[in-house]
């Protein structure tokens, strides 16, 4: 079991520097985040795209936000649960809560903030009808293990990085690799376009543009997938024991839905007036996932609203405590790890 | 400035007229999210980047709009329910000509 004293659904902008609010507070964090890295949305969708709305930063990009933030947390030593997303909560009888993750790790804390953006990214499935029938059978929307490709003829879609960089990988692997996308260009980084046309001409990629994958054949376990080709609309069927379709991913609420919490507009409701807390005390929803009269969905805005989550917890969990916020220009900022950093002091001297 | 009026068929099979502003820099999935066409969350998911396809409208009336930049091209091959007619939202940027435009709101992925 992990213990914190606030446990960060969501490690994007608004999760990593609640993180750093807590620390001046002198209050650990532990974020989990569903996907495989910190920064949300600013790191999965647009890490290369300039952000202008930032306080005191007149250009930067996404990724270095990201960068940045973790560099100003650091002295804090957040603990982090990452490629695994927040699915069940309980409450125990001491009013600390328990969240498990998809894949069972258990986190203790007295408050929970709920900083999950528009929510944890989930695979886009295509429409294909009976692909349910074939998920795990054959149909994978996210490469875990690359082992049980080996020997097999696995057929890709989508036009994307990872489209275009797992069928290069799969070809060391995989018996036979089929990559097929809706159009003749991929959106891709150049010398992962180039590679797959290197390999193509290697006979190593099997590559067919324009043409979507349209049904699924099997019994039991895939065996083939119909295509349909772009131009002449004929139908073709390619053995295959795997299909993976990479279309990207697209934010989903998810089990967070189920918590209890007053949902509206798909996002969830707090006190806007106060702290920022859910219906259920002691969770507080902050950043893009919450709404209140006249919310915003700007990092700006998240900051905010962190900091102010962040001295409701305390009092929270320290209800006896008399406390007022320092500035860290005053107080200077002491890291769990030892560090100190402060404003150095003025020369008070005499001129002769 | 004056305002442009355009029709926007919902995913509900409803049709409204809306009065957009073309002094505002605004793009035709704003518009429909100022005038809450879809559920929050359902439209304009990516804030209107060109990465999610959740703002996808058939146009239905012979507007000559502005070519689709390669970026709307790749987004538009990887969306689903995708016709000859679909363009994104966020793309088209709302100006004078565009008075009278009609569009149907493309259904929302799953």
């Amino acid at each position: 079991m992990i213990k914190t004293d606030i446990l960060i659904i969501g490690a994007g902008p608004t999760g990593l520097f609640a993180v750093f609010e807590a620390g001046l507070l002198k209050l650990k964090c532990h974020l989990i985040d569903a996907l495989p890295q910190p920064g949300g949305q600013c790191s999965e969708i647009y890490p290369k795209k300039p952000i202008y709305d930032i306080p005191g930063f007149p250009e930067v990009l996404a990724g270095d936000l990201v960068k940045n933030l973790m560099e100003q947390i650091k002295p804090f030593q957040p603990g982090f649960t990452l490629g695994e997303r927040a699915e069940t909560i309980e409450k125990l009888d001491d009013g600390s809560f328990v969240v498990t993750t998809n894949k069972g790790t258990r986190h203790q804390a007295p408050i929970v903030a709920i900083a999950g953006g528009l929510g944890s990214f989930e695979p886009r499935k295509p429409l294909i009808p009976n692909i349910q029938q074939f998920e795990d059978k054959g149909v994978e929307y996210i490469i875990r293990n690359p082992e049980i490709y080996r020997n097999k003829r696995v057929v890709l879609a989508g036009g994307g990085d990872s489209a275009l960089d797992w069928s290069v990988f799969l070809t060391n692997i995989a018996s036979e690799v089929t990559l097929i996308h809706r159009r003749n260009e991929f959106r891709g980084a150049l010398d992962s376009v180039e590679k797959v046309q290197e390999l193509k001409k290697l006979g190593k990629i099997n590559l067919i543009t324009p043409a979507e994958v349209i049904g699924l054949r099997g019994v039991d376990h895939l065996d083939g997938v119909l295509i349909q080709h772009g131009e002449t609309q004929t139908e073709e069927i390619i053995e295959a024991d795997h299909f993976i379709p990479l279309f990207g991913l697209s934010p989903k609420l998810g089990p967070i839905a189920d918590w209890g919490l007053e949902i509206e507009k798909n996002a969830i409701k707090v006190d806007n007036a106060l702290d920022y807390q859910t219906n259920i005390p002691g969770i507080y929803a902050i950043g893009d996932v919450n709404t209140y009269p006249g919310k915003l969905k700007l990092i700006l805005c998240g900051f905010h609203e962190a900091t102010l989550m962040c001295q409701s917890a305390y009092q929270r969990i320290f209800p006896n405590k008399r406390y007022v916020m320092k500035y860290t220009t005053v107080g200077g900022i002491d890291g769990f790890d030892g560090s100190r950093k402060e404003a150095p002091k003025s020369v008070i001297k005499s001129i002769d | 400035m004056q305002d442009v009026t355009i029709t926007v068929m919902d995913r509900e099979g409803v049709s409204h007229e809306l009065l957009a502003p073309t002094d505002m820099n605004m793009n035709l999935m704003e518009v429909m999210k100022s005038y809450e066409i879809a559920p929050e969350g359902t439209i304009g998911i990516c804030g209107g980047m060109a990465m999610c396809a959740s703002c996808q409208c058939y146009i239905e009336s012979d507007h000559k709009l502005a070519k689709k930049s390669d970026e709307e091209e790749a987004m538009l091959a990887e969306a689903f329910f995708v016709k000859e007619n679909s363009r994104l939202g966020c793309q088209i940027h709302i100006d004078p000509n565009l008075n009278g435009l009609k569009v149907t709101l493309a259904p929302a992925e799953e």
